[in-house]
C-alpha cells in the first residue's frame, strides 16, 4: 500500500503549484541538451509537451502513428476549451472552475491536480492566442465565450465547432518550429509496442515502423506517454478508429498502475447508429445544448414527424428533471436520462434508440443566421451523415462512448509508478474524477503538455545529468524487441478465419451491453465470462494476412484488439469492485429513489490503482485515499 | 446495391500498379464509402488475399488522413466533403466506381491508395508558425482583432492538409494549401511580425519539393473538402511580392 505516493505539496491549495515551481530542481541549459526525452503521441498534450521541452533545450524524440502529427485525435474536439478568465464578469474564478470540475467529477478526483489544471487554464488561452489560434471574437475585438454542461458561467473559448482542430494546429505549429530548430526529431507512422526499463527506470521504447514493418529501438532518459484514451474499447465510439490503449497498456504491464479504468464517459449527443457495418459514431458537440432542447414524445411509439407533434405533447425530459441546469446538465446525467426514456419506450426513429435535439425555438428567437454562425459546421456535418437539415427538423441523437477519465495513475508530477515514465492528457487519470465536464479535455491536455510536465520533469531529470546517453544495445532492449517480434509472429501464425475487426466489434458489444452507461453485478459477471470466451476464440481463430516486416494494417489492428481484451477484463473488474455509483459509473444497485447516482464516500472515496502481476494472474488493487481539504463532499445535484 | 469496384493496387512505391476489379453485393445506401471498403477488406482477408491499404482515422472529416480519387474526383463526386464522409446513398445499383490514390509527383504512392504526404509537413516546418515560446504570451485580450479579420483567418485555418488540392491540380501545385496557412497568419496581428520570412521560407520549400506552379485553373478550390477559397492564393502572391 505504500507504493502510492502522490507527492502533493504542502500548504494551502491555492499556493501549492507556485510553491512547487519555486522549489523544484532545475537542469541547467548546458545539461538539457544532453538529456533525451521520448514523447509518444502528438495531440494537444504530446505536441504541447514536445514543443515546450524543445524550447527549454532538451533533446526530444516524438512519435505518432499517423502520417503527420497534425492528425492526432485532439483534432476532432468540437465545442471548446475552458479557462477561468472571467471575461464575462459572471462570477468565474480559478476556484469556481476547480470546484465545478471536482463536483462534475463527483468527488473522485485529486484536489491539488484539479486546482492546478484550473490555475494554468488562463495561460493556455493566452498561449494559443499568441500562436494564432483563431478563437471566436466579439465585435470589439475581444474573445468570445459560451457555456457548457454542468456550469453556470460562460467560460468556454471556441472556434465554431472546430476548436480541437484549431488548437491542434496551434500545437502542431509550435512543434514544427522546434523540429526546424533541431530540438525535436519527429517519427511519424510509428507505433510503440513496448516500454523498455533499465534498472527499474523507463529508458526507451520498441516501436514498429508502420510503413516498413521494421522494429526499432529508441532510448531516452525519460519517456512521456501522451497517447489518449481507450474509448474505442466499445468499438463504436466517437474516437478516431485507430485510437488505442496499447502504449498505455504495455506500460501498465511493465509496472505502471492503471487507475479507475471503469470511469468512461458516454457522450449524450451523437449521431445514432445507421447500419450494421458502421465503423464509428460521430459526436454532435455539447455546445449545441446551449440552444438545442432535448425531447421525446409524451406518448409511447408516437411516430409522427417531430414538427407535427404539438408543444403540449412533448416531454423536454432534461428540463423537467433538472430545472436548474436544464439541457446543460453534465454528460453522464444527460446520457442516462436519454437511455432511461428510450428504454421506457419513448425513443424515436426505426430503432427507438434516439431522442430529438431541437433548435426550433432558438431559431425563432435568434434567427437562423445566429444559429448558423455558432454551429454552422455541425449542422453541415449532421446533414452530410444523415441527409437531414436540422434547421428545418430536429437532430436525432443518442449517447456513444467518448472519453475515458480513467488512465495511468500519476502523482502530482504526472509521473507514473515507473520512475521516469510520465502520462499526460487523456492517458492519465488525474483531473476528471468519475465524469469530465465539457471543454475541460482540451484545457487539461494543453495544460499538462505546455505548462505542467515541462516544470515537473526537471525534478527527475536533475538527478539524471550524470547518466550518459542510453545505449540501445543494452540487453533490456534486445529482450523487449524479442518479445515484441514473437507476439507479432504469433498473431500471424494463428491463420484462423476471422478478422481482428470482427473480434473488436464483438468485444465492443459486450462492453457496451454490460459495462456501458448502466452496470450491475450480474451483468458485469456475465461480461467477465463472455470476454474470456471471446478472447480464447481470438487466439485460436484470428486471421492476419502477410508478414510483420511490411505495411500490414490488419496486424496493427490485431495488436490493439489483443490489448483491449486484457484492458476490458480490468475495466469490468474495477466496475465490479466499486460498489457505488459515482459520475459516469452507474451501478443500478446504488441509486436514489429518483434514479440519481448514490455515492458511498465512506467506502469509496479513493482512486483505484491496479497493479499488473503477470499473465493470467489477478490484478492487485491499491487505494489512494482522496482527501478533500478545500471542498466539502456533497450530493451532486443539478436539480 | 450491386457495385463494381475498380481499385488501384500497387504493392510498393517501385511496383507497377494496376486496377483490380471487385464485385460488391448487398451494399447498403446507409453505409459510408470507407465502410464499404471495410466490408471488401473483410472479405479479402477471409479469402486469404491482401486487403486494400488506405489511410483513414477520425472518419468524421476533420483529421485529413483519408483521401482517394473516386470516379475522377478527389474525395469523390460530392462537393465539400472528405472521403470518409461520403455516403453510399450517392451511388446507385449497377454503378462502376473507380478508386485511385492521389496522383502527384511530390506525393509518391506507398501502397495501394496510401501516398506519402510528408512534403506538406516539410512546408509547415519551413515557416508555418508564430515564434512564441511557452509562457511568453501576453494576456489574450490585450491583442484586439477585428471580428471580420478573425473570422477570415478561421476560414483559412480550417484546411485539413489532406492534399486534395494538389491531387486535383494538373500542375500538382500546393498553392491553395500554402496560401491557406499564409493567409491565416497574414490576417492576424500576431502573425504579421514574421510575415516576410514566413512566406519566403514556405514558398521556397514548396518549390524545392517539386510542387508545380499555379495557373489559376481553380480545380483546387472546386475539389477542396473544406471549401478553402482561391482568394487565399491571391493573398499569398501579394504577401510574397511584399516580402522582397
Amino acid at each position: 500500500m505504500e507504493k502510492l505516493i502522490s507527492k502533493i505539496p504542502d500548504g494551502p491549495l491555492a499556493t501549492k503549484w507556485t510553491k512547487y515551481k519555486a522549489s523544484v530542481k532545475l537542469v541547467n541549459p548546458a545539461n538539457k541538451k544532453k538529456l533525451e526525452i521520448i514523447v509518444i503521441g502528438t495531440g494537444l498534450s504530446g505536441a504541447g509537451a514536445s514543443s515546450a521541452l524543445g524550447e527549454l533545450g532538451y533533446s526530444v524524440k516524438t512519435f505518432c502513428y499517423q502520417d503527420s502529427p497534425r492528425r492526432a485525435h485532439s483534432v476532432a474536439a468540437q465545442g471548446g476549451i475552458n479557462a477561468a478568465k472571467n471575461y464575462q464578469n459572471d462570477g468565474d474564478s480559478t476556484y469556481r472552475l476547480f470546484y465545478d470540475m471536482i463536483k462534475g467529477g463527483d468527488f473522485r478526483a485529486r484536489e491539488a491536480n484539479v486546482y492546478r489544471a484550473a490555475e494554468v487554464s488562463n495561460q493556455v488561452i493566452d498561449h494559443y492566442t499568441a500562436l494564432g489560434v483563431p478563437f471566436a471574437r466579439d465585435y470589439g475585438g475581444t474573445l468570445d465565450t459560451r457555456s457548457f454542461g454542468g456550469v453556470q458561467v460562460s467560460r468556454t473559448f471556441y472556434s465554431k465547432g472546430q476548436t480541437g482542430q484549431q488548437c491542434l494546429l496551434g500545437v502542431y505549429s509550435s512543434l514544427n518550429r522546434q523540429i526546424k530548430k533541431g530540438n525535436v526529431t519527429m517519427y511519424p507512422r510509428r507505433e510503440m509496442l513496448d516500454l523498455v526499463l533499465v534498472d527499474g527506470k523507463a529508458r526507451g521504447i520498441i516501436a514498429r515502423n508502420l510503413l516498413t514493418g521494421e522494429i526499432e529501438r529508441h532510448a531516452a532518459h525519460a519517456v512521456v506517454l501522451a497517447t489518449g484514451g481507450y474509448g474505442t474499447i466499445y468499438f463504436l465510439s466517437t474516437l478516431a478508429v485507430n485510437s488505442n490503449a496499447s502504449a498505455a497498456w504495455k506500460a501498465h504491464k511493465k509496472g505502471a498502475f492503471f487507475a479507475n479504468p471503469s470511469f468512461v464517459q458516454i457522450h449524450p449527443t451523437c449521431v445514432p447508429q445507421l447500419n450494421e457495418f458502421q465503423s464509428k459514431l460521430t459526436l454532435m458537440s455539447e455546445s449545441l445544448r446551449n440552444d438545442g432542447r432535448v425531447w421525446v414524445p409524451k406518448t409511447k411509439g408516437d411516430s409522427r414527424p417531430a414538427n407535427d407533434i404539438p408543444e403540449e405533447e412533448r416531454d423536454y425530459f432534461l428540463e423537467r428533471r433538472y430545472p436548474a441546469f436544464g439541457n446543460l446538465v453534465p454528460r453522464d446525467v444527460a446520457s442516462r436520462a436519454t437511455k432511461e426514456r428510450c428504454d421506457a419506450g419513448f425513443g424515436i426513429g426505426d430503432t427507438g434508440l434516439a431522442v430529438n435535439l431541437d433548435f426550433r425555438d432558438s431559431i425563432k428567437k435568434q434567427g437562423k443566421k445566429a444559429i448558423e454562425n455558432k454551429y454552422g459546421n455541425l449542422f453541415d456535418m449532421y446533414k452530410t451523415i444523415t441527409g437531414i437539415d436540422s434547421y428545418e427538423e430536429p437532430m436525432r441523437i443518442y449517447p456513444a462512448g467518448h472519453y475515458t477519465m480513467g488512465g495511468l495513475w500519476v502523482d502530482y508530477e504526472l509521473m507514473t509508478t515507473i520512475p521516469g515514465l510520465y502520462a499526460i492528457g487523456e492517458s492519465n487519470f488525474s483531473d476528471h474524477g468519475a465524469n469530465r465536464l465539457g471543454a475541460s479535455s482540451l484545457m487539461q491536455a494543453s495544460g499538462d503538455g505546455y505548462f505542467i510536465l515541462p516544470n515537473t520533469i526537471s525534478n527527475y531529470l536533475a538527478d539524471e545529468i550524470r547518466v550518459p546517453k542510453i545505449s540501445t544495445n543494452k540487453p533490456e532492449f534486445a529482450e523487449a524487441e524479442k518479445t515484441v517480434i514473437e507476439r507479432l509472429n504469433k498473431f500471424i501464425s494463428i491463420k484462423g478465419r476471422q478478422t481482428a475487426a470482427s473480434f473488436h466489434k464483438r468485444l465492443g458489444k459486450i462492453m457496451w451491453d454490460y459495462c456501458g452507461m448502466v452496470r450491475n453485478e450480474e451483468g458485469l459477471k456475465k461480461a467477465q465470462v463472455l470476454i474470456n470466451v471471446l478472447r480464447e476464440e481470438f487466439w485460436k481463430d484470428l486471421n492476419i494476412p502477410g508478414e510483420y516486416t511490411e505495411l500490414n494494417q490488419e496486424l496493427e489492428k490485431a495488436g490493439r484488439v489483443a490489448d483491449y481484451f486484457e484492458l476490458a477484463e480490468l475495466l469490468v473488474t474495477d466496475a465490479l469492485d466499486r460498489n457505488e455509483s459515482c459520475g459516469a459509473h452507474f451501478r443500478e444497485e446504488y441509486q436514489t429513489p429518483e434514479g440519481e447516482a448514490l455515492r458511498n464516500d465512506e467506502k469509496f472515496a479513493y482512486v483505484a490503482a491496479w497493479e499488473y502481476t503477470g499473465e493470467g494472474k489477478p490484478h492487485i488493487l491499491h487505494k489512494e485515499e482522496l482527501k478533500f481539504e478545500e471542498v466539502e463532499m456533497k450530493v451532486r445535484s443539478y436539480k | 446495391m450491386k457495385l463494381t469496384l475498380k481499385i488501384w493496387r500497387q504493392k510498393n512505391p517501385k511496383a507497377k500498379g494496376n486496377f483490380e476489379t471487385y464485385i460488391m453485393d448487398n451494399v447498403s445506401p446507409k453505409m459510408a464509402f470507407l465502410e464499404m471498403l471495410d466490408a471488401l477488406n473483410k472479405r479479402l482477408v477471409e479469402e486469404h488475399k491482401d486487403p486494400v491499404a488506405f489511410d483513414h482515422d477520425c472518419r468524421e472529416g476533420i483529421c485529413g488522413s483519408c483521401g482517394m480519387y473516386i470516379n475522377g474526383h478527389p474525395h469523390g463526386p460530392v462537393p465539400a466533403i472528405t472521403t470518409c464522409s461520403l455516403s453510399m446513398r450517392y451511388f446507385k445499383d449497377g454503378d462502376t466506381i473507380w478508386v485511385e490514390p492521389w496522383r502527384a509527383k511530390p506525393f509518391p504512392v506507398i501502397k495501394d491508395l496510401i501516398v506519402d504526404r510528408s512534403a506538406f509537413d516539410k512546408i509547415q516546418i519551413a515557416g508555418g508558425f508564430i515564434s512564441v515560446n511557452t509562457g511568453a504570451a501576453p494576456e489574450a485580450n490585450s491583442i484586439l482583432i477585428q471580428k471580420k479579420k478573425s473570422d477570415d483567418a478561421f476560414d483559412s485555418a480550417i484546411c485539413i492538409g489532406c492534399g486534395a488540392c494538389v491531387a486535383a491540380c494538373k500542375n500538382a501545385s500546393a498553392m491553395l494549401f500554402v496560401s491557406a496557412k499564409i493567409s491565416q497568419f497574414a490576417l492576424l496581428p500576431q502573425g504579421r511580425v514574421e510575415a516576410r520570412e514566413r512566406v519566403r521560407a514556405m514558398v521556397e520549400k514548396m518549390d524545392e519539393l517539386g510542387f508545380g506552379n499555379c495557373s489559376n485553373t481553380g480545380a483546387c478550390e472546386a475539389e477542396c473538402p473544406k471549401e478553402i477559397k482561391l482568394v487565399n492564393i491571391a493573398r499569398l502572391n501579394r504577401e510574397y511580392y511584399k516580402a522582397f
